[in-house]
């Protein structure tokens, strides 16, 4: 049989196209229609994204294959195009941040979660999360001017005297460079790992930790030992978000990192981030290879802030759903 | 027992000390760069700074009264654009969604939401900037309407589940269609928490350079219209910050304070609101 | 609207921005013509002088003009996103043949590029050797007590410290300048790195723009960049002489950067396009360069054609007086009179 389409009042069926039409009488259906046409609109902006991605980075795909990934090479004037120095410098400097931000975050959110009497805690926690709305480009401004000069005439030469033997602290000290990058993502995914940490720690039913210190249990011990596991799924959640965040950072990162597409052992040396290059190079690049290697390496940045979001949504959700108490 | 209780006691200590020692780096940061701003920032700003174009490079004096207009026209362009399309996705995927098409709309989102801000650029370059063979602020406000999208639809969706059931039903059983309750009393018991959502994600916007690099590009006059380049609060910082003149620093510095200025008061009103709002529901 | 009412902060700061977007801003006669360029960081600090200079005699003509890099002049006027570009890197036929009509060059000033150094302690004006810049650049002499250096500059005192090698990260006609002298005096620079407006560095960091070096070099002891001679002198950057083709040593000033056009002024070609690095000459500076404008031909835009001539025009007579202030030369007499002819081919 045809459609039965249920019209208000029961009038007779007519055909398809009129019994669309006069279902759009009803209010209802009006506004469906309008809100999934909104919808629908999100949808296809983020098709048309990717695909554009994919078009303009066709010449640039075809010439180098997989093998842009990890080729060294970033050579304008014979064409030769490869994506490793900026995977390294986003990695490296991503991954700096992190080392830094992590142990300094989940602190800060132990505290505030814990320790911290909670009209205390909920003030230092705005506070610290005004610190996410900070613009990008004013970090930069800052590292330029306070950050640099003291990496370069302070801390980068203690670092060479005392632990100079580790390759990482080795070679010419220029204030800019992978470290300072590094230590301006840092500060900058701080708020984000701290605010989400706090919130997950809460989350966690009381009774773990009251059942932690009827044991006989040191509050650290019972936050150490049994809350935080607890919210392990959730925390490594809000390090990948953190993650993520760092790696399509360009503002603050192209303003400190040196600029110099080179793979190199020491932190001290100048480097490069996918994020920077586009942003420095994009408007002059000439030829059309150039601009479609520098695209490319816009999808590539792409996909990894994917994944990486992906896996963060997955873990934060597991923290929701249930504790996790074996590993 | 007693020497092994007395280390577990100082361990105690010792770590909580620590993790305050954490919280408080944490909070000094965000004082040091309102305070080093403030301070830099503060002796830089004049009355030429808001009302005078930017003079040739190599000379002092002069403003960013075109930055700043221009930074005003690409966010109202950015409302224009990411907030209809956020709220009205928020709104069907709060009240109408069907099931796999919210799971699209909503991995969209997602998606649009980890978008690096290059890469908006990208987009908004090869989208508008090449076909209408300008840089323009139509371009610019584009991209950052595009980068407002995500969040404004998490934000309409999550306050339109909080509004509870009994309002619902309420204006149902008093014979309301059910676009008429949406409109007339979920919506508007919604609405606070929407705006706030919708003033942060703002805020947010404005400060992002990236996206304006190659869509509003620069321009050292007046911006008319929609179609030309635009200078902004933002590229300016950037700009005059790697720049070596001194003259152009101490600019910087102030185009810092007043866009960190503009920003903060955005977030601090926008949670305040929410915290009362918050709490007015709970208790 | 009562929850609307309730936030009247965020109100506020929503009717400020609304406000600054519509009245507050005074707006160009509305028969104002905007005209955007973009290109060369190089020339920047003469043109952004011109342009304001021609805006005061003609405020209905707003020339607004971005340095974003000879590369990006370059890249922009083919794709047809700015009205006319600015390079100091002529175009390839490569890229000229990209374009969709013809692309015409018209040079505007002579510059210099400059090597500036910032070693602590030493403010004195180095001598270097063509051997020694390319040394440098290539990462081969890695100390500022090199023999290379210290050889030609016996009176001062060189420091044992690592040279930081400051170069443009942006597609740069200064780079194109510096990296032909290069190629010219160094064999091993020509096939290790070539010539461009954005080659691959063998070391250190990178500036946006002439001014993102100055920024640099600036802020970092021991380090040494190339730029546009004015951006040397306005920031008071100590800059060392070159040795010529000839053998001597030469300052970057008017009237070496005048002798190294001499030359080339004679036997310019038609489309303008020629480099005058390493040019013979006693006192000829041996890092000078014309720039140009590059302006697209046919323009449809009937009154910014008109513009565009007009600003040519104005900007070949005695407005080249501007530049001397400026530390950039003035053209040729020869050169100049051949581009008023030029002028016509713009249709």
């Amino acid at each position: 049989m045809a459609s039965t389409t249920t019209l208000v009042g029961g009038a007779p069926r007519p055909g398809r196209a009129r019994a669309f039409l006069l279902r759009l009488r009803s209010g209802d259906e009006i506004a469906h229609l309008i809100t999934l046409i909104f919808a629908s609109a999100i949808i296809l902006i983020t098709v048309l994204l990717v695909f554009e991605l994919y078009r303009n980075s066709a010449l640039s795909r075809e010439k180098f294959g997989w093998q842009f990934l990890f080729t060294r090479t970033w050579d304008p004037v014979f064409e030769e195009f490869g994506a490793l120095p900026f995977i390294f410098g986003t990695v490296v400097t991503s991954a700096v941040g992190l080392l830094l931000a992590v142990p300094l975050g989940v602190g800060a959110a132990i505290f505030l979660a814990e320790l911290a009497p909670l009209r205390v805690s909920d003030a230092l926690t705005f506070v610290i999360e005004l610190l996410a709305a900070v613009p990008s480009v004013i970090y930069g401004l800052l590292a330029i001017f306070t950050l640099v000069p003291l990496l370069r005439n302070t801390v980068q030469p203690f670092l060479k005297q005392t632990l100079g033997f580790l390759p990482f602290f080795q070679g010419p000290i220029y204030g800019v460079g992978l470290l300072a990058a590094g230590v301006v993502l840092a500060i900058m995914i701080v708020p984000f790992i701290i605010s989400i940490s706090r919130e997950v720690l809460l989350a966690v039913p009381v009774e773990q930790r009251e059942a932690a210190l009827a044991l006989g249990a040191t509050r650290w011990e019972s936050t150490w030992k049994v809350v935080v596991p607890y919210a392990r799924a959730g925390i490594l959640g809000s390090i990948f978000l953190a993650m993520a965040r760092a790696l399509g950072e360009t503002m603050a990162v192209t303003m400190v990192i040196g600029n110099d597409p080179r793979i190199s052992s020491s932190l001290f040396a100048p480097g490069y981030s996918i994020a920077a290059v586009i942003a420095n190079e994009f408007t002059e690049a000439t030829g059309d290879l150039y601009v479609h290697a520098l695209i490319e390496l816009g999808l590539v940045l792409f996909i990894l802030t994917i994944i990486l979001n992906g896996l963060a949504r997955l873990l934060i959700l597991a923290t929701q759903r249930k504790g996790t108490a074996h590993p | 027992m007693n020497g092994r209780s007395l280390w577990r006691k100082c361990v105690n200590g010792v770590m909580f000390g620590l993790t305050g020692l954490c919280t408080l780096v944490a909070v000094s940061v965000l004082f040091f760069i309102l305070g080093y701003l403030v301070w830099n920032g503060g002796r830089a700003i004049n009355w030429d700074f808001f009302t005078k174009l930017p003079k040739p490079v190599g000379e002092t004096g002069g403003g960013m009264a075109n930055a700043i207009v221009g930074s005003a026209k690409l966010l109202l362009l950015a409302a224009l654009t990411g907030v209809p399309i956020g709220f009205m996705g928020g709104v069907y995927l709060a009240e109408f969604g069907g099931k796999t098409f919210s799971f699209l709309v909503r991995y969209a989102t997602d998606l649009l939401n980890g978008v690096p801000s290059i890469v908006m650029g990208i987009f908004a370059y090869t989208l508008v900037v090449l076909p209408m063979k300008h840089f323009s602020t139509l371009a610019g406000g584009l991209a950052l309407g595009v980068m407002m999208i995500p969040i404004a639809v998490r934000s309409t969706e999550e306050f339109l589940r909080t509004v509870p059931l009994s309002l619902r039903e309420g204006a149902l059983a008093l014979g309301a269609s059910k676009w008429k309750a949406i409109v007339t009393v979920v919506v508007p018991a919604a609405l606070r928490g929407i705006l706030t959502g919708i003033i942060l994600d703002l805020a947010r916007v404005a400060g992002e350079t990236a996206p304006l690099l190659f869509t509003a590009f620069n321009n050292r006059f007046w911006s008319p219209g929609w179609d030309q380049p635009t200078a902004s609060l933002p590229v300016m910082i950037f700009t005059y910050a790697i720049a070596p003149y001194e003259d152009w620093h101490r600019q910087a510095w102030a185009a810092g304070l007043v866009l960190l200025g503009l920003v903060l008061l955005a977030n601090i009103t926008a949670r305040v609101v929410l915290s009362r709002k918050l709490s007015s529901v709970a208790g | 609207m009562k929850t609307l009412l309730s936030s009247p902060i965020a109100l506020a700061v929503f009717s400020v921005l609304w406000a600054g977007s519509l009245g507050a801003a005074p707006s160009p006669p509305p028969d104002a013509v905007l005209i955007n360029g973009a290109g060369a960081t190089f020339p920047y600090p003469i043109y952004s002088k011109w342009f304001d200079e021609y805006h005061k005699l003609h405020p209905g003509i707003q020339i607004n003009y971005q340095s974003i890099g000879s590369g990006g002049g370059i890249r922009q006027v083919l794709a047809g996103t700015v009205d006319f570009g600015a390079t100091d890197g002529p175009m390839t036929d490569e890229q000229i043949s990209k374009a969709k009509g013809k692309i015409l060059h018209f040079p505007t000033v002579l510059g210099a590029v400059v090597p500036t150094y910032n070693i602590p302690g030493v403010n004195a004006e180095l001598k270097f050797t063509p051997e020694a810049l390319a040394g440098i650049f290539l990462g081969r002499i890695t100390k500022w007590n090199d023999p290379q250096l210290t050889a030609p500059n016996p009176e001062v005192r060189l420091p044992a410290n690592d040279i930081i090698v400051v170069h443009r990260s942006d597609g740069s006609g200064t780079t194109y300048v510096w990296t032909d002298y290069l190629s010219k005096v160094s064999e091993a620079w020509k096939t290790r790195v070539g010539k461009g407006t954005s080659v691959r560095w063998p070391k250190d960091l990178g500036g946006k723009g002439n001014e993102g070096v100055a920024g640099l070099v600036k802020q970092t002891p021991n380090s040494i960049g190339y730029m546009e001679l004015i951006y040397a002198i306005q920031n008071k950057m100590p800059y060392g002489q070159v040795r010529n083709s000839s053998g001597n040593f030469v300052k970057a000033e008017l009237a070496s950067v005048t002798a190294a056009a001499a030359a080339a002024a004679k036997e310019m070609p038609d489309d303008f396009r020629v480099s005058i690095t390493n040019a013979p000459g006693k006192a000829a500076y041996p890092i000078a360069s014309f720039t140009w404008l590059l302006v697209p031909s046919p323009i449809q835009d009937g009154a910014k054609r008109k513009m565009i001539v007009g600003f040519l025009h104005w900007m070949l007579t005695d407005r080249q007086k501007y530049a001397e202030p400026l530390a950039y030369a003035q053209l040729p007499k020869e050169v100049v009179s051949k581009e008023m002819n030029a002028i016509s081919e713009i249709k």
